[in-house]
């Protein structure tokens, strides 16, 4: 049976990754993520999967490329530096239209940064996860237990759209512990190719042999590709957004905040209710696709929107895109590794709303 | 006598190969091992970034195509995955010596049980010609028009001498393709490293010293003539090392 | 309700350990928990500290900035928090690590010399714990079967042998 116990959120991303039967993991050590390879370096050995410590990020993505083009579940995990190492070999793991999950605790940027937590990352993960037009699909959970769920639904959309899959967390969610439930009987089973006719892994005399590519030097054979996964990608975007609007129905001013600064929001909603402040909270959970049509719903009633985030302010593009200049948008938000307290994000509500209350 | 012809995993296509080319009986070679040793439906190759970038055309095996200088990596996690299946890749000198250095030296020390067909030709084919790690002292490229200058641009990587250091590696093999005899030891020496590879005994190198007619500004004879006059010398034919390491 | 506490001292005193203690007494309470270390090179000797929220309601902000309970082990974190305790919270001191007393009338301080206690007990390294019961009692937290089944969880299987010597160091806090 399931218990509730209190889980690291970076461990419930790794316990996750082995019930969706994750068969290999490579990675690099970096903060604030390490519990990551630390949970699974001991857990794959007795489950009969790979954990392998690789000798750089670039080389732990490449093996990924490897281990997905075999059409084997594998993964890979890294915070914000490393995720820019990684780039190069996902914008070849999209080339090849392959599926897999990598790990992003985002930590302060640029360069170095620091080690505290940060969402400085939204734009490279949504925009410009790599070189050439590609996208991938982007999970914000903002708990314990939606990080252990979102890591299931990662490998299954990775595989039903072949394409690589991100899980958007950060220093504070990967760090933090509360209570998560797995099934203690559910039988763990590794993933094969059986699923997977494209699979390079070994043809057995049976078929032609398959070839995982992204080159094409013919620029009309490139093009019908990428417009090929393109129209793909309109697939995921009708079918595959994910959201949650918390007390929006009546706000009239909604909070649009994603992963753990969407809890500091919910918090300074809840305050604001307090002081007779219509409030709500809009939280994406997909990043990309940008869940456009919720976020209108969401602000049906609003007069304004503020989008508070861990950075100077990127997610806020896409918020004020999805809603086309139908009501005011603004920015609050803290960076570089500082957490914006429920008081500030409060104050911020009521300097926009002072007006007309 | 067996009859001349294509072996079965080599594709029935045309390469696109430079006349003199030593690509095409390295390619064939190891294509004659993958017949002999019956193993084309559980083989999984990985070409590189180079003049052998197609490569996945012409194995008739599964192939995967590596960003450059990655092959290593990307064999690693095919392997790992699937440690029953014969892994090998194919490497140009820029991929595996120079962009590529540290999957090459780290898959070697893992003792990743793959095997790494190297191409040596001390250049920088498919671009034009530009300066290898392995161009050698005084060598005029696109990039050293005075020749390597060894003050400025400093020595060529050995690499089997380098790797044949490292405890994970179980065979580090140099060989050429100028002649019959030359050709018939590189086979033994691929073969070798297939053969170490299905009895899980670790890293298998083989570098195959290789021709650039086209980028040395060769006939094709003339550049078979280089490898004996001016490479082997400074890249000498033989084992560097060879043993179980399991 | 909402009990947002904060734990700090330096790294090597157990903060994250008594941290956890209370995050899972919380859990089998059916209360809703959090647990929120700082980490980072604090984590090897410098000042360490750890959110825990426990509430009837779902958790939103998991770092607390203003607790309603305080533990503090060291100095620099008795200076650093206990201005931001809400009125009408309660601080825990280890008054034989930290000298000062505070000046806020607006909040209950508990001064127990836990480290002392420790040593007395023969419950060298417990100090944490000690201090951790006197909480417990204050805030009526959990009964003692809940505290029982919390110190059998968080204890690791490798020191399963400190299970009675937790407990003992809880009851001596409660006792405090």
């Amino acid at each position: 049976m399931s218990e509730l116990t209190l889980m690291k959120g970076n461990e419930a991303l790794a316990e996750a990754a082995i019930r969706a039967g994750c068969k290999c993991f490579f990675g690099y050590p970096i903060t604030p993520q390490t519990e990551i390879s630390a949970y699974l370096s001991k857990r794959m050995p007795k489950v009969g999967g790979v954990f392998l410590q690789a000798e750089s990020e670039i080389a732990a993505i490449n093996m990924v490329y490897g281990c997905a083009g075999s059409g084997i579940r594998c993964m890979t995990s890294s915070s914000s530096p490393g995720i820019s190492l990684k780039t190069e070999g996902i914008s070849y793991i999209a080339g090849a239209d392959l599926p897999c999950v990598i790990i992003n605790v985002q930590r302060g940027g640029p360069g170095l940064g620091g080690i505290q937590p940060s969402q400085s990352d939204y734009w490279q993960v949504t925009h410009a996860l790599g070189h050439g037009d590609f996208h991938a699909l982007v999970f914000a959970p903002s708990t314990v237990q939606e990080m252990a769920d979102t890591v299931t639904k990662a490998f299954d959309l990775a595989d039903k759209y072949r394409m690589p899959a991100v899980i958007l967390a950060d220093g504070l969610l990967g760090q933090m512990m509360e209570p998560v439930a797995f099934d203690e009987d559910a039988e763990i089973k590794m993933s094969d190719a059986s699923n997977k006719p494209w699979a390079a892994n070994g043809h057995g005399n049976r078929r032609e042999h398959n070839i995982i590519n992204s080159l094409y030097l013919q620029a009309a054979e490139l093009e019908e590709k990428v417009v090929a996964r393109f129209k793909r990608y309109e697939q995921v975007k009708a079918s595959e957004t994910l959201a949650e609007s918390y007390r929006c129905e009546d706000a009239e001013i909604v909070v649009a905040a994603y992963g753990s600064v969407a809890r500091l929001a919910k918090s300074a909603v809840e305050l604001a209710r307090k002081e007779g402040i219509k409030a709500g909270v809009f939280r994406p959970i997909t990043l990309w696709p940008f869940p456009e049509k919720e976020i209108n719903t969401a602000c049906e009633n609003a007069k304004k929107v503020l989008t508070v985030e861990m950075s100077m302010g990127q997610m806020v593009d896409d918020v004020r895109l999805a809603l086309n200049c139908s009501r005011p948008v603004e920015f609050f938000g803290r960076t570089g590794g500082v957490i914006p307290g429920p008081a500030e994000i409060l104050n911020k509500i009521k300097e926009m709303m002072g007006g007309d209350k | 006598m067996p009859e001349f012809k294509r072996p079965h995993a080599l594709c029935d296509v045309p390469l696109h190969y430079c006349p003199g080319c030593t690509h095409g009986i390295v390619h064939r070679l190891v294509a004659e091992v993958i017949d002999e040793m019956g193993i084309e439906g559980d083989t999984i190759g990985v070409c590189p970034v180079g003049c052998s970038v197609m490569a996945y055309d012409y194995f008739n095996c599964d192939m995967l195509e590596a960003s450059h200088g990655r092959s290593p990596a990307v064999a690693t996690g095919i392997k790992r995955a699937n440690p029953d299946k014969f892994v090998f890749t194919y490497q140009g000198d820029g991929d595996l010596a120079a962009i590529g250095t540290a999957e090459t030296v780290h898959a070697a020390t893992r003792g990743e049980n793959i095997t790494v067909i190297f191409i040596n030709n001390t250049t920088y084919g498919m671009t034009g010609g530009q300066m290898a790690p392995t161009t050698l002292p005084g060598q005029v490229t696109q990039t050293t028009p005075y020749g390597r200058n060894t003050s400025v641009e400093g020595f060529p990587v050995k690499v089997c001498e380098m790797l044949s250091q490292l405890d994970g590696v179980a065979l580090a093999e140099r060989v050429t393709v100028i002649d019959p005899k030359t050709v018939m030891t590189a086979k033994k020496a691929i073969r070798k490293g297939f053969e170490f590879q299905k009895n899980k005994q670790g890293f298998s190198i083989i570098e195959v010293l290789s021709t650039c007619p086209t980028n040395w500004g060769k006939t094709p004879a003339q550049a078979l003539q280089r490898i004996r006059d001016e490479m082997i010398p400074y890249y000498p034919l033989g084992v560097f090392k060879e043993g179980a390491i399991r | 309700m909402t009990n947002d506490i904060l734990l700090a001292g330096f790294g090597g005193q157990g903060i994250l350990f008594i941290g956890k203690m209370l995050a899972y007494l919380g859990l089998y309470e059916k209360k809703q928990v959090s647990w929120l270390p700082s980490y980072g090179p604090e984590m090897r000797g410098g000042t360490c500290n750890c959110s825990v929220c426990i509430s009837d309601d779902p958790i939103g902000s998991p770092l607390v900035l203003e607790p309603d309970q305080l533990l503090v082990m060291n100095t620099p974190s008795f200076d650093k928090f206990i201005g931001t305790v809400k009125v009408g919270g309660k601080c825990f001191i280890d008054s034989s690590l930290v000298e000062g007393k505070s000046d806020r009338t607006d909040i209950d301080c508990y001064y127990v010399p836990a480290t002392a206690l420790a040593g007395e007990n023969d419950l060298q390294g417990m100090a944490n714990v000690i201090l951790l019961g006197k909480m417990i009692k204050e805030t009526g937290l959990g009964d003692e079967e809940t505290i029982e089944k919390t110190v059998k969880k968080v204890v690791p299987p490798k020191k399963a042998h400190l299970i009675d010597a937790n407990i003992k160091a809880l009851k001596l806090g409660m006792a405090q």
